[in-house]
């Protein structure tokens, strides 16, 4: 693994791999000294030309927890806003000397160029790429279900007993914006690696031409399959108004009607098995996709999903960066 | 002591130099010069690093708590991970990261007693005395390795030692433990160069 760029490009044992590096990550944040010398030396660009508070802030985290050093670059107010291409901020950033892109950008495939185009040595981290993938997000997503459905407890947070393990027989149900949703895609297909069971719920408006091939199964009614599939995670994708011009027609008659119809809120929670948790990729809009009361329920883990956030990111900075410099591993 | 020297594929002339029943006398001795020097087990903590130190660091509890049944096992031993601390991350391929187990009482204010199959360069253990800074800060830190195999690199002595073994450098010292392989025994193998690279 030399770059992580997409999902997809994960095998099931490197997937288990990154999830498994990760619960020992958030093992050593437990401690009183939490920094830790892994990385010491080495220095982590975070490239980000869309704005971005939760992802930026994890992946500095994560960078400083392992005593690398960060810079930070976003678009704003930077030599961007005057014009320079994606190329010639790549070849500043290798001249001066970065060990590690972190990027994210408004065009689905940037990372994957900045990768491939020859501009740059250093291993590239996808953080969101339009509405193409966002891998880290999966990952973390991948991992707080792992620890709370394939523990000794089921339900319970517990890393004992899941090292090594896939997702193989989780039932998982993501609803919402699947269209705009780069979370989505990258969960539909990790998750498949992984071993798991999913199910997209969206109105017909917010599924993406092609969807028939995606590797999971497709609803437009939220209600039918929270009875039949009994999911043991509910994952609520954010419906992502700043992507949708108001020129160009509503995905959606009005916001209470897709929240009657694809909002989580009381009585959908009470369909639920007792032990199936409830995700948000963040930033929720309360009362929209999810009420109030479903966001702060004891099933929802959606706060505990930014803390694993930090292991994951933790784990991937250390599998792309720790091993022998300047060469692809394995 | 090894009597019956056995010819392996790749790495040449394998000859025994420890029999398990010298292991467990070996271990025996070692646990209790650890009481002695300690003056009992009350504040010892051992630490195994991984994977074979693990093991020898629960042989040694096991010998321990039959010296002083009354000692609470759970705060007696725990693991190491020094996987983060080496400092050839950045030569060959990634390493797994281990996990770290601390003792329920932490490590504040006790003897540490480090554990290792074989001690040799030392950065093992210069990574493990990183990892124990880390952890919290003991009274004193103790080293017990079942081989000595000299060669160090850094300034760093055994206090318990169950063989000392002169080696040359191209020499491969392995220990087996029933543990993990199968069965107990110490062995040296010439040709082999994977130790002498570490």
């Amino acid at each position: 693994m030399k770059h992580l760029l997409s999902t997809a490009d994960l095998s099931r044992s490197e997937a288990v791999t990154i999830l498994d590096t990760a619960a020992q990550m958030a093992a050593t944040q437990e401690r009183a000294v939490k920094k830790l010398p892994t990385l010491r030396g080495r220095t982590v660009v975070n490239l980000f030309f869309e704005d971005s508070t939760r992802t930026r802030i994890s992946f500095e985290t994560a960078a400083k927890r392992l005593s690398a050093d960060v810079i930070n670059f976003s678009a704003k107010g930077s030599s961007v806003s005057k014009g320079e291409s994606l190329k010639d901020t790549a070849l500043t950033l290798k001249a001066m000397g970065a060990d590690a892109v972190i990027i994210r950008h408004q065009a689905s495939g940037a990372p994957h160029t900045l990768a491939h185009a020859g501009w740059l040595d250093a291993p590239v981290i996808n953080a969101g790429d339009g509405t193409h993938q966002h891998p880290t997000q999966a990952l973390l997503d991948a991992y707080t279900m792992r620890r709370h459905l394939k523990g000794e407890v089921r339900g319970a947070a517990d890393s004992k007993g899941v090292i090594g393990r896939d997702l193989s027989g989780l039932s998982v149900v993501l609803v919402g914006d699947v269209l705009h949703s780069r979370v989505a895609r990258a969960n539909v297909a990790l998750l498949h690696t992984l071993g798991a069971q999913v199910t997209l719920v969206a109105p017909p408006t917010l599924l993406p031409v092609g969807v028939d091939v995606w590797p999971c199964a497709v609803s437009y009614d939220l209600d039918a399959v929270l009875r039949e599939h009994q999911p043991d995670a509910l994952m609520m994708l954010r419906v992502q108004r700043e992507r949708m011009s108001s020129a160009g027609g509503g995905f959606f008659p009005s916001p209470l009607e897709y929240s009657r119809l694809y909002g989580l809120d009381q009585r959908r929670l009470d369909m639920l098995p007792g032990h199936a948790i409830v995700m948000h990729p963040g930033p929720m809009n309360r009362g929209l996709e999810i009420s109030a009361q479903a966001a702060d329920s004891p099933r929802s883990v959606i706060v505990e999903q930014v803390a694993n956030g930090v292991a994951v990111r933790m784990a991937v900075l250390y599998l792309l960066l720790a091993g022998t410099s300047g060469t692809e591993g394995a | 002591m090894g009597s019956d020297p056995a010819v392996s594929a790749d790495a040449g002339i394998t000859r025994g130099v420890l029999t398990s029943a010298e292991i467990d006398r070996a271990l025996t001795r070692i646990a209790y010069e650890i009481l002695e020097r300690n003056k009992g087990g009350a504040q010892v903590v051992l630490l195994g690093i991984p994977t074979r130190g693990v093991y020898l660091a629960d042989r040694l509890a096991r010998k321990i708590l039959a010296v002083e049944p009354e000692l609470a096992p759970e705060g007696l031993v725990g693991r190491v991970d020094i996987t983060m601390y080496r400092d050839d991350l950045q030569r060959g391929p990634v390493r797994a990261v281990g996990s770290t187990q601390i003792p329920v009482n932490g490590v504040d204010g006790k003897s540490v007693v480090l554990v290792d199959d074989v001690l040799f360069s030392g950065r093992t253990v210069r990574a493990a005395l990183d990892a124990i800074t880390d952890l919290g800060r003991p009274h004193t830190v103790q080293l017990a390795a079942l081989v000595d195999r000299g060669h160090r690199r850094l300034p760093i002595r055994p206090d318990f030692v169950g063989k000392n073994l002169p080696t040359a450098l191209d020499e491969r010292v392995k220990v087996n433990l029933a543990e993990i392989d199968g069965a107990d025994s110490v062995t040296i193998s010439h040709g082999g160069t994977t130790e002498a690279r570490r």
